[in-house]
């Protein structure tokens, strides 16, 4: 997928000129906060399960080596196999050569991120071969050749308007709005891609490392049918999902919910163990793993450590100020929000997405609803540091900075330069007691008043007082 | 002999100094009143948020160990400011823990308090006289709700306060779009949220709206100044303190 994160001061202006945008994402702002607050208060130990997911994460981080190579054992053991893919390019050609040796032209797909992270249906395309989504969001998008615009809900973006077109427009059926019209629109023509795949990709919410097991949760049941109807399914999933045991799968489950849609629990919670057995009535003959590194294993032991929690519940976006205003599409790439305002740098490079980490006030409500306490601002910081070392920041902040920390570390000409500036915001002011204009100030004036100082700097009169 | 009072010295805050001073003299009374001798070390500056937050530690932590060293041998520190407080309170991070500024880091973040937080708990005054009759409401800013936990001290004290009532907004605990630098390099998006943040001010019919952060109090008092809402907008002590006789933030001199 195109980086488009350096325009995205100009995405912003436009996503908050646009009035459909700004309706979807008042439904999105109306609903996901309040079910996840209601939930959270319902469950009594939820905290405790904040920190006991924080806790284990952090020790699989410190093992992860321990885990999945634990994990690729009883995967081989049950009868399926393992591919470790250190790129994005690495799994793109793992996944293709599992799907000629298939001989597949057309495969279904179950809603994967990091398949839209490493650009799998483009290139499959490319190749000569049909994905087709499933998830309803997905396939509204592919309609389109639209991208996701969150994490758990990709086409928050649209309105029930923009999806009664492009169903019109594809379908060549009598435009509808209504929703179950619409759903069991999608559904017929999905029944038939079901039958006809020839492989089923899906991605992977936790991968067990005791029993070789990868679980997806959906609320749609097409994640099912990806998964047991094709001849060979094939799971692509990025190395930090491993958890050690079903168990400690259980504890993410109960969070991941709560935190992601403000259920007590995903509608559909599918386990895949290995390939048909003999007597099983029914599953895939083929089960492949395509375990996606991508830049994650160089996070290890950096500042960046702590990201590698996430388990993709979209919390922190659905709660943030910034992607509520702009929405996902804003953030140029594959993951929006405060977690992608992280990845994102990591792994298209902070060249090209220095602006995502500096856009945000660090009002911290990202990292209060964090499921396992991702101290998001922090990491955040941490880009705008490796930004300023790299002198990559604008020559303007750079030398604005310089200037103002010259006077900062010198507390005798800080009070000059404090009391000039109060004086001169006072004369701009005049008896008005605000500025509506000030020059090099067009960010703050061009959308609100600058209120002038009441008087003297506290410094001046405190020494008038002779105190 | 009485015993010597508890010395507390006063982190005025930049805003405090240059828009707003006011605030620190509201700050001194009280604190004065909560029965501590109240100095201002005159070497102190900015607490050096806006290099740490730009990346440049470097400069961050020559304002940190400079401020380290103003407030050298008070038992306390205090600023009407939670986004300030915060950041001393992230001095630690800024050096190795081996480094003997790390020690005198974590040192001067056990001493350093939000002013509400440190009124709640040292002001005994159960009633707090004031001329100001009315209803206020309160926005929660960010870094002193969730750095520092400020949320029900400011309400606390306020109800001390025989002639104020509060209305609360709705999303008081939503970002008022400040954030520092982040209200010029992205203007379009902070103008959306403090654009929210006064439809919700406005809704309350408040005479007055309080802050515990003048930077968020200079960000929704513009805003409300410029969409002529006749709200008021004035830090929380100056209220406390029972100075209100300067005008309100961005209002003009009364003439006589």
């Amino acid at each position: 997928m195109q980086v488009r994160s350096p325009e995205f001061k100009e995405s912003a202006r436009i996503a908050l000129t646009d009035a459909n945008l700004q309706k979807a994402l008042g439904n999105l702002k109306a609903g996901f906060p309040a079910k996840r607050a209601t939930a959270a208060a319902r469950l009594p130990e939820f905290e405790a399960l904040r920190d006991q997911a924080r806790d284990l994460k952090n020790h699989i981080i410190e093992h992860l080596d321990l885990y999945l190579e634990e994990f690729e054992r009883n995967v081989t053991a049950n009868g399926g196999t393992v591919h470790w893919c250190r790129t994005a390019e690495d799994a793109r050609q793992t996944i293709l050569q599992i799907c000629r040796e298939q001989g597949a032209k057309t495969v279904t797909k179950g809603k994967s991120m990091v398949t839209e992270e490493i650009g799998l249906n483009e290139y499959l395309e490319k190749q000569g071969i049909e994905p087709v989504e499933t998830d309803l969001g997905e396939y509204i998008l592919q309609l389109r050749q639209d991208h996701p615009s969150h994490i758990v809900a990709p086409a928050i973006h649209l309105t029930l308007d923009d999806v009664a077109d492009a169903f019109h427009e594809h379908h060549k059926r009598p435009r509808s709005e209504d929703p179950a019209v619409l759903m069991q629109e999608a559904r017929e023509m999905l029944r038939k891609k079901f039958v006809s795949a020839d492989v089923g990709i899906t991605g992977a919410n936790f991968l067990i490392a005791e029993t070789g097991s990868t679980i997806i949760c959906t609320n749609e049941g097409n994640g099912d049918l990806t998964q047991t109807l094709p001849k060979t399914h094939v799971v692509v999933s990025s190395i930090e999902k491993v958890v050690p045991t079903l168990e400690d799968m259980t504890l993410f489950l109960r969070l991941l919910a709560r935190s992601a849609t403000g259920q007590e629990f995903t509608v559909y919670n599918t386990l895949s163990t290995g390939p048909r057995r003999p007597g099983d009535t029914d599953g895939p003959e083929n089960f492949h793993v395509v375990l996606v590194d991508n830049g994650r294993s160089e996070m290890v032991g950096s500042e960046f450590q702590e990201m590698l929690r996430c388990i993709r519940c979209s919390a922190c976006m659905n709660h943030c100020p910034v992607y509520g205003a702009v929405g996902g599409q804003t953030y140029g790439w594959v993951y929006p929000g405060p977690m992608g305002s992280v990845l994102t740098p990591q792994m298209v490079g902070i060249e090209q997405a220095g602006l995502l980490p500096n856009a945000s006030t660090f009002c911290g409500k990202c990292e209060e609803v964090c499921p396992v306490r991702i101290p998001l601002p922090k990491l955040m910081r941490h880009w705008r540091d490796k930004e300023y070392e790299k002198h990559l920041s604008p020559a303007a902040v750079r030398y604005g900075l310089k200037f103002w920390a010259f006077f900062a570390k010198r507390p005798g000409l800080y009070r000059l330069l404090s009391a000039s500036s109060n004086r001169f915001l006072r004369l701009m002011a005049g008896k008005k007691g605000r500025a509506t204009r000030l020059p090099l100030a067009g960010g703050w004036t061009d959308h609100r008043d600058i209120p002038a100082p009441s008087g003297k700097t506290f410094m001046q009169q405190w020494q008038e007082q002779n105190r | 002999m009485a015993q010597p009072r508890p010395r507390v010295g006063l982190f005025v805050t930049c805003l405090a100094d240059m828009f707003r001073p006011e605030v620190a003299f509201a700050s001194v009374k009280l604190l004065e009143l909560a029965g501590f001798d109240v100095k201002v070390p005159q070497r102190q500056t900015c607490c050096g948020q806006p290099a740490f937050n730009s990346g440049d530690r470097e400069d961050t932590a020559d304002i940190a160990r400079q401020t380290i060293d103003a407030f050298d041998g008070f038992e306390y520190v205090v600023g009407p400011s939670g986004s300030c407080i915060g950041m001393l309170h992230h001095y630690p991070e800024l050096f190795e823990e081996n480094d003997p500024w790390y020690q005198r880091a974590l040192n001067l973040k056990s001493r350093a308090f939000e002013i509400t937080s440190f009124l709640a708990e040292h002001l005994k005054q159960e009633t707090l006289e004031g001329a100001f009759k009315g209803t206020v409401t309160y926005h929660d800013s960010c870094s002193g709700l969730r750095e520092l936990g400020v949320k029900k001290q400011p309400r606390e004290l306020l109800s001390r306060m025989p002639g104020v009532q509060i209305c609360e907004m709705e999303e008081a605990e939503t970002c008022c779009g400040f954030g520092g630098t982040f209200c010029v390099k992205y203007p379009d998006i902070s103008n959306r949220m403090v654009s929210n943040k006064v439809e919700n001010i406005r809704a309350t019919n408040a005479d007055l709206l309080l802050g515990g952060d003048l930077g968020c109090l200079l960000n929704m008092a513009g805003k409300l100044k410029r969409e002529g809402v006749e709200i008021e907008a004035r830090h929380v002590v100056e209220v406390l303190a029972d100075m209100i006789q300067t005008p309100a933030i961005g209002d003009a001199e009364q003439s006589a």
